[in-house]
């Protein structure tokens, strides 16, 4: 027990070592070249960091951006999770709608989320509703691929288990193949939920849009105020970070029957 | 004479591999009564968990039939099997994994009827204190026995067993043979008896266990030995009686 917090505490320290050295040599390198619209000083930044309710470049305050792109990328990825995982499920259980949809399904897969901005925009117009659907195709595929991986690698036996006892196809896929699968799922979930992040970060970035941290960047370059660009990939960063630790927790939390006696 | 509670006539399995089709068994025909053991016996491959699939109703009849009098189709099977290797439910605790079937079965069973079924399970298989546990944390020897009660939780007629002791050691599978004569006797005192039908490879497990042994030919399988064991219980492996069936038994299988 006590060599296992001696590890934990020299690997914690190793990290932070790396952290605070990236830091000096930002520090320094930033009193060397002396231009705040090069490389803004690490105290103007954490200056932004520490007032997150003050109003940033007379907009909005850091939180409120953060809510609102929150707000975005939890709408695009639930829509995602609710198309995603039953087309997932049916393309594992039936090799028929796999033939079907499999080819289309890869032609789509490359396509980078934000190339779909044009299209998004003349659809759905400027705003809200094309942030949405760039969030939905950045995080629909990550669930799809690991909803249908999921489902192929639930073993034959406990499919069997399930007939024996005569159960309904959708008794079978309710008590054997969603359970069984869920581990995948989930790994898919996390996956898509940082690419979602991406996503809106970016997809925010792009004109017509007014609020978000995506927007805080870009009109804090448009204004050359680069400490308030620091402390928005600061934030990003940190709900990223968080958003993940969310994911892992719930995976022990919620899977810890995958554990190994 | 006692009503058979498994009847099956010139059973007929044809697998198709590659190009060529391939008869697994013809015209096997054989009965199961309750409360008795039945070993199938036979070399690899010769279609013995083919033939245990197809009793469950896990794959299809080519030729022949399988009746299971008093079986209408629906409701909770008649035949439960054990699997090889244990296929509980890792995501489900034990009382969980053993109450499945009948949560499935929908001829109305009260959730306080499961709940005690589960106990009166439980206790058989003597796992009670681990009802909240998860497989994982089980032995081999435990998640084989809770396999055992989650087939029996439907009250089948027919337990069906393919090699349920063969990734065990030879310490707890010696165990688990003794705990399968207990929950036979336990069923029939019961009023529950229930046919056991066991896949094995080894004939002294055969010996040790059955009332009665089928032995199976290679494909495509016919049955070309039935040996009724009459050895009184408990059998001793070291007795010459004993030692003399296993050999008649290795004898046939080797053929």
């Amino acid at each position: 027990m006590i060599r296992n917090n001696k590890q934990t505490i020299s690997k914690i320290a190793k990290g932070l070592a790396v952290i605070i050295l990236f830091l000096m040599i930002w520090e320094v390198a930033a009193i060397i070249i002396n231009n705040n619209y090069i490389l803004p000083r690490l105290g103007d930044i954490i200056w932004v960091l520490v007032h997150p309710l003050t109003s940033v470049l007379g907009g909005s305050s850091l939180v409120e951006n953060a809510v609102v792109s929150l707000r975005e990328v939890l709408t695009g990825f639930l829509c995602a999770v609710a198309v995603a995982v039953p087309i997932g499920l049916l393309i594992g259980n039936s090799k028929e709608v796999d033939s079907y949809l499999n080819p289309f399904i890869q032609m789509i897969r490359p396509v980078p989320p934000i190339a779909w901005m044009p299209f998004a925009i003349a659809w759905f117009g400027i705003g809200f509703k094309s942030i949405i659907f760039i969030i939905f195709m950045g995080a629909f595929f990550p669930i799809l691929i690991n909803t249908i991986d999921g489902v192929y690698g639930v073993r034959n036996q406990w499919t069997d288990v399930a007939r024996m006892f005569r159960a309904t196809s959708f008794e079978k896929i309710r008590t054997v193949v969603v359970p069984g699968a869920l581990p995948v799922i989930w790994t898919g979930l996390r996956v898509a939920f940082a690419v979602a992040w991406m996503c809106v970060v970016a997809a925010e970035m792009l004109p017509g849009t007014s609020a978000g941290l995506g927007f805080m960047i870009m009109y804090a370059y448009n204004l050359g105020q680069l400490q308030v660009i620091g402390a928005g990939m600061v934030v990003i960063g940190i709900i990223g970070l968080g958003a993940d630790g969310l994911f892992r927790a719930g995976q022990a939390r919620f899977f810890h029957w995958q554990g190994r006696g | 004479m006692m009503e058979p509670v498994l009847s099956v006539r010139n059973l007929g399995k044809t697998f198709v591999e590659g190009e060529q089709e391939c008869n697994v068994f013809q015209g096997l025909s054989f009965d199961a009564f309750p409360g008795e053991i039945l070993c199938i016996m036979g070399t690899s491959g010769c279609g013995k968990s083919t033939l245990l699939r197809m009793i469950a109703g896990l794959e299809t009849i080519d030729t022949g039939s399988i009746s299971i009098p008093g079986d209408p189709g629906t409701g909770p099977a008649r035949a439960a099997m054990v699997f090889q290797d244990d296929a509980l439910f890792p995501w489900l605790n034990i009382r969980d994994n053993i109450s499945y079937g009948l949560m499935l079965s929908r001829d109305g069973v009260s959730e306080e009827m499961v709940s005690r079924r589960v106990s009166d399970l439980l206790d058989l298989v003597r796992l009670t204190s681990f009802s909240k546990y998860y497989p994982y944390q089980l032995s081999g020897g435990m998640k084989q026995r809770a396999a055992v009660a989650r087939a029996l939780a439907v009250q089948p007629g027919i337990l069906l067993m393919d090699e349920p002791f063969s990734a065990l050691d030879p310490f707890t599978r010696r165990e688990l043979q003794d705990e399968i004569l207990r929950i036979r006797d336990a069923a029939s005192a019961d009023c529950h008896p229930v046919a056991i039908l066991l896949v094995t490879h080894n004939p002294e497990e055969a010996v040790y266990l059955a009332d009665r042994i089928i032995v199976l030919s290679d494909r495509p399988a016919a049955i070309c030995g039935l040996l009724e064991v009459r050895l009184p219980r408990p059998r001793k492996i070291s007795d010459q009686e004993f030692l003399q069936f296993r050999e008649d038994v290795t004898g046939l299988v080797i053929r």
